[in-house]
């Protein structure tokens, strides 16, 4: 079940910069400014997805934990459930 | 906007007559550069020198006006643009007119401070008069009794007054007549005039002074002091003395007639002239406005009518004239999709000269390098500055503007990354967009910048928020906006070594991900865990995220570089470079820092237990110093083969690169030498460049790349660098200042909140958002410029400065 939130939230992420990156790009009506819009909905898309691929990415198998003060433990033992 | 535009070289013939419509009319459309015809007349020989220094003349003579409109606070009347130019009859009778209202207006001036001056002096003898009134009655008193006045009998006069007394000694030489000399000096000149007149004469004089308190007089002269005197005194060879010592120290002497009834006739005549004088001088004064007023409606018409032709007196300077004096020869740089447009404007300018001929375009070709031109809009206008501030770039060279647009404000919020301030970046920049009008009015150089740079603020600060939201950083604070992966509660017993003994034998405690439930397995959504902001190892974690993303960020954006450079090689059709330069350097860089981003990528998607796990920094230099140990631990099976392949490829380019080309220009060269003495051919033609200077460009080229890979990716880093700075000065003011104070007790606690508050604001405001933008802002700006650019960018190219009346 944990590693569902997981691909969820890849595919939603990959799906929606892909639909910025790629659909969008096609409905943009012609013009002299179409190349440059092109150009900035692609861009954007593949620097906003890799920004965050990258986030997700280096937390995926981490290596250590937070280090916690007592009064977060007992504050997150009993609100975060 | 991708490349700059094709250019041609067009040489236009038109009219003499239609010379200026013409220009005009190319002026307006504001498409078209000319070239200078005649780059070796100095500006002195050229023809239309004299109409030019015309047009400058009355330039002078239009600012000089409006110096004087401004000065009378009367309004001007707004530019309105006229679209029609004048012909040169039209400004001869403009120049006309122009003169003579300037000399009328000097005319104007200069009897106006005439009259003022004798206004002035009018008014001195009026004040003179009231003053020496009672002089003239004390000397007749001490003429006809010849006592020595002492100070105590002689009571002051008038009330209100301040008069000076002197002792001074008259020669009792019998009843004689004293001459006077009455006159008016400045009040600050006075004690020395005194002293003077006391060191020649030895007491030989009477001299009675008082301050003039006449305010009309005051106000007229700007609150000058001044006093009138009076000197009695004998003889005539004294008083010529006298006078001229009135003379140096400037004191206007009046004639005062002695007896009474002749002072009250002059009284009378003097406030008469007084009245007529004032009178004349409003009317001058009236007069000189209404002439200004006529000439403010048409002076800013008349302004831009002369800066047209003085542009189009320039313009014609450059271009040739034949010998029949008929034909103008002018040559232009002008963009090939606008010929049409061109043409269009010339037709329209000679028709509406009303001259038969057509002008006649003719496109020549060049070798020259055309000048650089990019087609801009109010949005890309600010990038293209800022990709020009470096260089323009070379003659159908791949501009990298459209690229910039995203990547700049891109690589901007990676090392600013808060989302709060990204929301003010991005209202302050919403609000300079919608007051730009009003802004652009101000005239000052740092509202310029700001003005031109408002669509880059916007994007920066849209990105900001981004990078705010994934770095989880909003003013220092985090959200939780999904659930955290990591769970407390899994650490206690029974499946974790906690207990509360622990809790209480320890301050602080570390989660351990190898306990089933502590993480949760699959990652935060989006972006950075919000348990981290209230970790104390918070930095650990956040810094070796973010050197990794930097490395990543860098070494996509310098082989989207090197892949804007295969373009450029394409167009170019320089297929050999292709093959010598591009891809051994794509090797070089893929074997090394390609195979980093995938040891990166490999260590994050893998689980590994932590203390097998090595460290990525360890294994790169081990890799290219071939140091393996027996014990060493491997990510994968095999990977000490593929570094050691890795490694070797790349060394193996660096003499491709260094050697291959200049051999096989060395190869080329001696083909041709052998072709021209087999063929017989006379003079082989000197090398352009020789061989030593070919190897020495190539090797630096070689050492520049290989050296720069590794000094560019390090450079990246600057990324992590300026986003932690960022981070921790947040924190820094969060902890220090709000923190505490919103801890404090309720009342005299909210004054001080409040003004913590503001404290708060305004370093966030100054420190955070002006100065860390500004540092990111041009750390981002460097990063494009060194690591970016020079992967494919030449820069060396020249813009085009097309004729245009709109940027006048």
């Amino acid at each position: 079940m944990a590693e569902l939130s997981f691909v969820i939230s890849i595919c939603v992420m990959t799906v929606f910069w892909g639909v910025v990156g790629g659909v969008l790009p096609i409905f943009i009506p012609k013009g002299p400014n179409r190349g440059v819009i092109v150009t900035m909905l692609i861009l954007t898309a593949v620097c906003c997805y890799l920004f965050w691929l990258i986030a997700i990415l280096a937390q995926l198998n981490p290596l250590f934990g937070p280090v916690l003060s007592t009064d977060t433990i007992w504050y997150l033992y009993y609100h975060w459930d | 906007m991708f490349r700059s535009e094709e250019m041609c070289l067009v040489q236009l013939f038109f009219q003499t007559e239609s010379a200026h419509t013409c220009i005009n009319e190319l002026g307006l459309l504001g498409l078209v550069q000319f070239r200078d015809l005649n780059p070796g007349a100095a500006a002195f020989q050229r023809r239309f020198v004299k109409e030019v220094r015309k047009c400058e003349e009355m330039e002078r003579i239009l600012r000089f006006l409006e110096a004087e409109i401004t000065r009378s606070n009367i309004p001007v009347s707004a530019a309105v643009d006229s679209v029609g130019v004048s012909c040169p009859r039209e400004l001869l009778e403009l120049e006309c007119k122009i003169r003579k209202l300037e000399e009328e207006l000097k005319e104007i001036n200069g009897n106006h401070d005439v009259l003022k001056r004798n206004f002035i002096e009018l008014l001195e003898i009026r004040s003179l008069l009231k003053v020496s009134t009672d002089f003239f009655e004390e000397a007749e008193s001490q003429l006809s009794c010849s006592e020595l006045p002492s100070e105590e009998s002689v009571s002051a006069a008038a009330s209100s007054r301040t008069l000076g007394r002197r002792n001074s000694s008259i020669s009792t030489n019998g009843p004689q007549k004293l001459a006077f000399i009455a006159g008016v000096i400045k009040q600050d000149r006075f004690p020395a005039f005194e002293k003077v007149l006391w060191r020649l004469f030895h007491e030989n004089f009477i001299l009675r002074h008082a301050e003039i308190q006449d305010t009309e007089q005051q106000t007229e002269d700007r609150r000058m002091k001044k006093d009138a005197f009076v000197i009695f005194v004998q003889g005539d060879q004294v008083q010529g003395k006298i006078k001229k010592i009135c003379n140096g120290f400037r004191a206007n002497l009046y004639p005062c007639p002695n007896n009474l009834h002749a002072r009250e006739e002059m009284r009378m005549n003097v406030h008469t002239r007084i009245e007529d004088l004032r009178m004349i001088l409003r009317r001058t004064e009236e007069f000189k406005v209404t002439v200004l007023t006529k000439a403010a409606a048409t002076i800013h018409q008349w302004a831009t009518k002369v800066k047209k032709m003085k542009a189009i007196y320039y313009t014609l300077n450059l271009c040739n004239i034949d010998i029949t004096q008929k034909l103008i020869v002018a040559e232009i740089w002008c963009p090939v999709s606008d010929l049409n447009s061109v043409q269009n404007a010339l037709t329209k300018g000679s028709e509406q000269s009303g001259s038969t001929v057509s002008p006649v375009l003719n496109r020549i070709q060049t070798q020259q390098i055309p000048p650089t031109f990019n087609r801009t809009n109010e949005f890309t206008k600010g990038f293209q500055t800022i990709v020009d501030a470096y260089g323009v770039s070379n003659y159908r060279e791949i501009n990298p503007a459209p690229y910039t647009i995203i990547t700049f404000p891109f690589l901007f919020a990676v090392m600013f990354g808060d989302c709060g301030h990204g929301l003010i970046l991005t209202l302050l920049a919403i609000w300079v967009i919608k007051q730009q009008e009003q802004l652009s009015r101000w005239k000052s150089e740092f509202v310029d910048v700001l003005v031109g740079g408002r669509f880059i603020i916007l994007l920066m600060g849209l990105f900001s928020i981004y990078t705010g939201l994934i770095y989880n950083d909003c003013l220092s604070k985090s959200f939780s906006i999904c659930r955290s992966s990591w769970r407390v509660r899994h650490m206690f017993q029974p499946s974790g070594p906690w207990s509360n003994k622990t809790l209480h034998a320890f301050g602080h405690l570390h989660l351990d991900p190898e306990i089933p439930g502590v993480y949760s397995g699959s990652p935060y959504m989006f972006g950075i865990d919000p348990v981290w902001n209230l970790a104390s190892n918070k930095l650990s974690f956040l810094n070796s995220y973010k050197m990794k993303m930097s490395v990543i960020l860098g070494v996509i954006h310098m082989l989207f570089g090197m892949a804007l450079s295969l373009v450029n090689y394409l167009h170019f059709r320089n297929f050999q470079n292709i093959l010598l330069r591009f891809v051994p350097e794509l090797v070089f860089m893929l074997s090394l820092f390609g195979y980093l981003l995938f040891l990166i990528l490999f260590k994050w998607t893998v689980r590994l237990r932590s203390e097998t796990a090595p460290s990525i920094l360890l294994i790169f230099i081990n890799m290219m110093l071939f140091s393996y140990q027996t014990d060493d631990k491997f990510l994968y099976s095999g990977q000490k083969a593929l570094q050691m392949f890795l490694v070797l490829q790349a060394l193996l380019m660096v003499p491709v690169m260094l050697l291959i080309k200049p051999l096989l220009i060395y190869r080329h060269r001696v083909q041709l030498q052998q072709q021209a003495t087999a063929g017989d051919k006379a003079g082989n033609q000197t090398d352009e460049v020789s061989m030593g200077d070919i190897f020495a460009y190539q090797a630096i080229h070689t050492i520049e790349h290989c050296l720069g890979c590794i000094s560019n990716t390090a450079s990246y880093l600057r990324l992590w660098a300026l986003s932690l700075a960022h981070a921790e000065l947040s924190e820094v003011l969060w902890r220090m200042l709000l923190r505490g104070t919103l801890g404090c007790h309720p009342g005299l606690g909210s004054l001080l909140l409040a003004l913590v508050f503001s404290c708060f604001a305004l370093l966030t405001f100054a420190v955070l958002i002006v100065m860390e933008g500004l540092s990111a802002f041009l750390h981002a700006l460097r990063l494009h410029w060194i690591e970016f650019q020079n992967k494919f960018y030449q820069g060396a190219g020249f813009k085009f400065t097309p004729l245009s009346f709109t940027s006048l």
